[in-house]
């Protein structure tokens, strides 16, 4: 195998990848019909599409973890059957993924052994991995356990040992989306620095203003089948999505803010502790959400905003009631039920398993919150024709494409089961609306209905919450600007008064708040 | 004082007496560090224990016992992992399963056995070291098994956190998903890791049957599967507190049999349960370090695992 690699400079080289004819099917679905796609040794590649549009299936079948139904896959101009995820590596694929295949009670040199054939005695391995953070600008500690590290950091271990197998072509699935700006520039140089060395990057992403800025070519996938190609740095941003589309894209405005009203939810010095060691604890976070106001809080994952929504939820419940105070009434140790009967209704990052019951329809999903508000409960029995009936209302007001209201909720692509979410929350007509991650892994299309749906609420006068870690959704949604970093939060600032540089250096933990060292001058007051 | 001279052989009593657990949680902590959890610990002891005395009665070895008994250890978690791994069944429910049918399948082996006396084990005895006092009955003096079961205590360690099997196996443990993504069989390696569990088990059974106290009888185990299964979750995964774990229980086992002898006028059924009480306590109290299990517990124990999901 490793002697196909020679390819002489001169005469034409095959390129690094020629997919041609890939079909897969799942039972219900043609993932993928006929996928024709060349890599060339050195390009970066975008590979473009809805959700559901079959990215994931293909680069999966590139990287041996699923096998084509038919069609051929030429590496390097050799025809060629990827058995395995090791078979790929042996090739000289690499991969890093969405959703990182990393192993949070394990070591750094430990996770990275894992995923390298060969890998050597530990110590050995462990000098490699600083050599080559080093060469590319990749800071990391060799010695360090998963959970501690950030998410930038967890990225850099998924990408150091890709790096450290000298891959040929390399596949990036979602990698910014959990990045900061600053992070992300970061990473495009280290990519760069790549392609220039010969290694092909195919990269998928959401964000189209980067693909603008990184990639040279593009490939379209919608439904399943290569729709188009395109130089995406002579397209724009709505021409890319519109091609993902194949339709028009229309992006919410934002119109202007009317007054403020009366503080529909006050945050009040709100600190947490907690047992669990991966868990971020909360130090002194104040703010205030008015009604008609959409106040968003940036900050990259891990940096406490899983505990921010638990002690708002009420899943958490606080030692002091008066940290959290919803329409007026102290409401720290009160449950998610109680809450939910002040006006406060709340729309969890995980859609799966906490903003929705995976296994169960979506008139059953849409009983679950809607209960209390909709007259859906008679006597403690279930009236199912008005379960029904809210779903299908649901279904149809925030345009969820599925099977009807019988379809379990896990069946739904991720941006159509969040409509379906942030529908069943909206038409119970909160007070108060919180929202993690809006449209993470939702695609434009959806993503815009998310946007608009939220704005219109707030507009209608109710306070919105969005805990969010894409800036580019917070500058379109938000009335003003919060940033989450190691469990504090900075002041909040009008959007139209400030940058997304300024809210990424702030996202990388430059307050330009006085430093406060132990809290003590907030808690002061 | 009479007092003093008691202690030697609580001592060593309470080596032998930890050892069966010894066995029996060092298998299921690899099982469960590949993140399945089963619950037949003390059916696959029982058998253990019978086909292993059976083969010593039957031939005089005690070697080919030990052997039988770990390969019907093995061949009993094999069912338990073909119906949880490949066939998805519930594995709390299976474990529980393999229990009953652990204790049914070794009363009807064990039929014709019982009340057959069998010797023990030779003890070892070196000049000089196994006549010190206090200890020397204790540390020199007990038989192979005893040894053995202490040498595997820094193996087991050894293959989890030195090894790169060992590493995919703990990775299997945290995240399957992962594991599976990067290409590792975590159906195969979970099989291998069952089959040692009940290899282990069935050494522990074997050897209360064939040395600790050497004779058949129905439900000999006594739950001690169970406390093996305790012990794991009391050692958060660490086959080193493992073993303390089974000295301690051991050692709470022994003194309640010298108690009941000094004649002490407490009934016998209360000093009986003392063991368990101490489990429960010791479980209870390890319970409230939440960081520590969270920390050690495999991620993935219990879940079942499906490539194509």
């Amino acid at each position: 195998m490793p002697s196909h690699a020679e390819t002489s400079p001169t005469d034409a080289p095959p390129p690094r990848l020629e997919l041609r004819g890939i079909t897969k099917r799942f039972p219900g679905c043609l993932a993928n019909d006929h996928v024709d796609l060349v890599l060339q040794p050195g390009e970066i590649h975008a590979l473009l599409g809805e959700n559901g549009a079959g990215k994931s299936t293909l680069v999966k079948m590139i990287y041996g973890v699923l096998h084509p139904d038919s069609g051929s896959m030429l590496w390097q101009g050799v025809e060629t059957v990827v058995p395995d995820p090791a078979g790929a590596r042996r090739l000289g694929i690499g991969m890093v993924f969405q959703h990182f295949s990393l192993f949070d009670t394990l070591t750094v040199t430990e996770n990275i052994a894992l995923g390298l054939d060969g890998a050597g005695p530990m110590d050995q391995l462990a000098d490699r991995i600083r050599t080559v953070s080093e060469r590319y600008g990749l800071a990391l500690d060799p010695g360090r356990h998963v959970f501690h590290l950030s998410v930038g950091e967890r990225q850099r271990v998924e990408i150091v040992r890709c790096l450290l197998q000298d891959p040929k072509l390399l596949i990036m699935d979602e990698p910014t989306s959990v990045l900061t700006p600053q992070e992300a520039a970061k990473l495009f140089e280290t990519l760069r620095v790549l392609a220039a060395e010969g290694c092909t990057i195919l990269y998928i992403s959401h964000k189209l203003e980067e693909i603008r800025a990184l990639c040279s070519r593009a490939t379209v996938l919608r439904a399943g089948k290569v729709v188009g190609a395109a130089d995406p740095r002579q397209e724009t941003a709505r021409s890319l999505a519109e091609m993902m589309m194949g339709a028009e894209l229309s992006i919410p405005e934002r119109p202007p803010q009317g007054a403020a009203g009366a503080a529909r939810l006050s945050v009040r010095h709100l600190s947490t502790t907690s047992d669990n060691p991966f868990a971020t604890n909360l130090k002194d976070v104040s703010f205030e959400v008015r009604a008609g106001e959409i106040l968003g809080i940036a900050g990259v994952a891990g940096n406490g905003q899983a505990e921010l929504m638990a002690a708002l939820s009420g899943e958490a419940l606080l030692a002091d009631a008066g940290s959290v105070v919803i329409e007026g009434v102290s409401a720290g140790q009160m449950g998610p039920r109680a809450r939910r009967g002040l006006g406060l209704a709340f729309v969890p990052e995980e859609r799966l398993g906490r903003g929705a019951v995976p296994e169960l329809s979506l008139s059953e999903n849409a009983l679950l919150s809607g209960y209390a508000r909709e007259p859906l409960v008679r006597g403690g029995m279930v009236h199912f024709a008005r379960a029904r009936a809210y779903a299908e209302t649901i279904i149809r007001g925030f345009n969820v494409v599925a099977h009807g209201h019988r379809a379990e909720a896990r069946s739904l692509s991720g941006g159509n089961l969040q409509k379906f979410i942030i529908g069943r929350e909206i038409l119970q007509k909160p007070k108060l609306l919180v929202v993690g991650q809006p449209t993470w892994g939702v695609d434009a299309g959806a993503a815009a209905a998310i946007h608009k749906a939220l704005i219109d609420l707030a507009r209608s006068g109710a306070a919105v919450l969005v805990i969010s870690q894409d800036l580019d959704e917070l500058f379109v949604l938000s009335d003003r600007i919060s940033v989450l970093f190691h469990g504090r939060l900075s002041d909040s600032r009008p959007t139209h008064e400030t940058t997304v540089e300024r809210i990424g250096l702030l996202m990388g933990g430059l307050f330009g708040t006085p430093p406060d060292e132990d809290g003590e001058i907030t808690r002061a007051v | 004082m009479n007092d003093l001279a008691l202690i030697g052989p609580i001592l060593a009593a309470m080596f032998a007496a930890a050892t069966p657990l010894l066995f029996a949680a060092l298998g299921e902590l690899v099982v469960e560090k590949s993140g399945v959890l089963n619950l037949g610990v003390e059916g696959m002891m029982l058998v253990g224990a019978v086909c292993g005395f059976a083969v010593a009665v039957q031939t005089g070895s005690a070697t080919t016992g030990f052997l039988v008994a770990a390969l019907a250890g093995a061949a009993t978690a094999s069912l338990f992992a073909v119906l949880t791994l490949f066939l998805l069944a519930n594995q709390v429910a299976t474990g529980l399963a393999l229990t009953l049918f652990g204790v049914g399948l070794s009363a009807l082996i064990g039929q014709g056995f019982v009340g057959i006396p069998l010797e023990g084990l030779p003890k070892l005895y070196i000049p000089g070291l196994t006549d010190l006092p206090v200890v020397g009955q204790a540390l020199f003096g007990q038989d192979v098994m005893v040894y053995l079961s202490v040498a595997a205590v820094p193996l087991v360690h050894l293959f989890l956190y030195r090894t790169r099997a060992g590493l995919v196996l703990r990775a299997v443990g945290e995240n399957h998903t992962a594991a599976h993504a990067l290409g590792y069989k975590v159906l195969r390696i979970r099989f291998l890791a069952v089959l040692f569990g009940g290899a282990m088990a069935g050494l522990g059974g074997a050897f209360l049957s064939m040395d600790y106290t050497p004779m058949w009888a129905e439900n000999m185990t006594s739950g001690r599967g169970w406390i093996a299964l305790a012990l794991v979750v009391f050692a958060t995964w660490k086959p080193a507190r493992a073993m303390l774990g089974a000295w301690l229980f051991g050692g709470v086992t022994i003194l309640q049999l010298h108690v009941q002898g000094l004649g002490i006028d407490v009934p016998s059924q209360l000093l009986s349960m003392l063991p368990y009480l101490a489990t429960v306590l010791v479980l209870v109290l390890i319970s409230r370090d939440v960081a520590r299990i969270r920390l050690n517990a495999p991620a993935c124990l219990g879940k079942l695992f499906h490539p194509d999901a």
